[in-house]
């Protein structure tokens, strides 16, 4: 089978505007939760004045004309593809050979609602004309497309929180099936409009810890009451092996494994037992012919809430059993917030580097662990990974009973 | 509230440059929308959308095929001024 590479990386997040801020950002063990900076929850009640916004906002990097153009989800993409695509050297490639799987969980909210906004307020003849363009979920996966000229399709999945992940998990798979030699794959999200804070407030999955929004993402921590919203895009550069090698082009890790499964159980709950996430993680590590042994690091999904963040801890021990005793979990939602869409990708990326730096980033806030956490979690300061060949999990789920597991091996 | 041909040419500008990335000054009356500015149907009708609500005028359909040039829709929206 072909074998799948990583050549190139692209990032921007609450912890920094490219992937190199973000990680330093990340081992050093920030936060990048703040208070809003404006009215919103005075405004309209809203029980969260908190999230993870934009490190660097959009507006700083990308020329007027774009900003215009696109909706905020497909500007925090193009900005993480300018990075990655550049990090793997620009790839020459066909473009019938080269690929473009995008994803974002919400699509172009603000967009959207700005759209609604301006027909009460003014009427149909003041819509603009990009509005459709700008608000379809494959926004994002179309500018990539157009940015990077491709030709070998252009997808956008959606699984809610496991989006950036399945997008990942599928530009595999176009290479794997021989659609294309190189694809630009990940995630991106930009939903920190009242109206989804609203809304998942409603839901009561968002933390309130609304007087310290640095320390209000812990996940694994007894006092964890939800999650944080964040914003941001994780993008990469897949590309077979074979085309990597060919033009010289630096590995920085391979994706050997792509497991995929659906709890069949519930619009938002994780099913109890776990058994889709185990499900999703056994066909991963078949996938990549990796034995538990092998698995030293695992970047968990672990969102902040009180339910998932065991199930997932559970369904790891399940399915490593003994093997997970020398395993580092890292839960970097503890930092960054839940990029929804973006999760998935922005998670994948940190896996990557993790097996390439060799250190476990760490997970923040946790000052009193879960007694009923079944495994070693990398608490406050990062962690050394051992030497020699290495493999991780990263695990995405998403409502809807979405389950998503890649494994990383190292280059 | 009427606005000089200058003061719409000006605002037209500000519009298209906003939308193109093009520098105010590149827009002058004797530019082409498609041929010199580079602006295709989409982003035409989105500087209609705009300029109708910064002029507090109509520019109808049928109106915008003839606006070859940033003269002609100066020009149009001088006269559809109430």
């Amino acid at each position: 089978m072909t074998d799948v590479v990583v050549t190139g990386l692209g990032a921007t997040t609450p912890l920094g505007g490219d992937v190199a801020s973000t990680w330093s950002s990340a081992l050093a063990g920030v936060s990048g939760a703040h208070t809003l900076d404006n009215d919103w929850a005075d405004t309209y009640e809203i029980p969260v004045r908190f999230a993870a916004r934009l490190a660097v906002p959009a507006e700083d990097v990308l020329p007027r004309p774009e900003t215009k153009r696109m909706d905020p989800s497909a500007q925090y993409a193009i900005i993480a593809t300018r990075e990655a695509w550049t990090h793997a050297g620009a790839p020459e490639v066909e473009p019938e050979r080269l690929g473009v799987v995008v994803s974002s969980g919400i699509g172009g909210i603000w967009t959207t609602l700005d759209a609604w906004d301006t027909l009460q307020a003014k009427g149909a003849r003041r819509v603009l004309p990009m509005t459709v363009p700008m608000l379809m979920p494959n926004s994002p996966a179309a500018y990539v497309e157009l940015e990077v000229g491709a030709r070998a399709g252009a997808h956008a999945l959606v699984s809610a929180c496991a989006s950036g992940a399945e997008a990942i998990g599928y530009g595999v798979e176009m290479i794997r099936s021989g659609r294309a030699d190189v694809v630009v794959a990940g995630g991106t999200e930009a939903a920190i409009h009242p109206m989804p804070i609203a809304a998942f407030a409603a839901s009561r999955t968002l933390s309130t810890r609304n007087d310290d929004p640095e320390g209000a993402s812990r996940p694994y921590d007894t006092g964890r009451d939800g999650f944080v919203l964040g914003e941001g895009s994780g993008i990469v550069v897949l590309e077979s092996a074979e085309h990597a090698a060919a033009r010289g082009a630096t590995v920085h890790a391979r994706i050997a494994g792509v497991g995929l499964s659906a709890d069949g159980y519930h619009m938002t709950s994780p099913e109890p037992s776990g058994r889709g996430q185990i499900a999703a993680m056994r066909m991963a590590l078949r996938d990549a012919d990796v034995a538990a042994v092998d698995v030293h690091h695992v970047n968990a999904h672990a969102t902040s809430t009180v339910v998932g963040d065991l199930i997932e801890a559970r369904s790891v021990r399940e399915v490593l059993g003994s093997d997970a005793d020398h395993v580092a979990l890292s839960a970097t939602k503890s930092m960054t917030g839940h990029l929804l869409g973006g999760a998935g990708a922005l998670e994948t990326i940190f896996t990557i580097l993790a097996l390439r730096e060799r250190q476990a980033p760490p997970t923040i806030n946790v000052t009193d662990p879960d007694p009923e956490l079944v495994l070693d979690l990398v608490r406050g300061q990062s962690r050394a990974l051992p030497g020699g060949p290495l493999a991780a999990i990263n695990n995405s789920f998403g409502f809807g009973g979405h389950n998503v597991a890649l494994v990383v091996t190292t280059a | 509230m009427a606005y000089s041909e200058q003061e719409i040419l000006a605002g037209l500008a500000e519009i298209v440059s906003e939308e193109t990335g093009l520098p105010t000054d590149s827009v002058s009356p004797e530019k082409s929308f498609t041929d010199d500015l580079d602006i295709d149907s989409l982003s035409m009708m989105t500087i209609v959308t705009l300029a109708e609500e910064k002029f507090s005028v109509r520019i109808p359909d049928d109106e915008v095929k003839n606006l070859a040039t940033v003269g002609d829709a100066v020009s149009f929206i001088n006269g559809a001024q109430s």
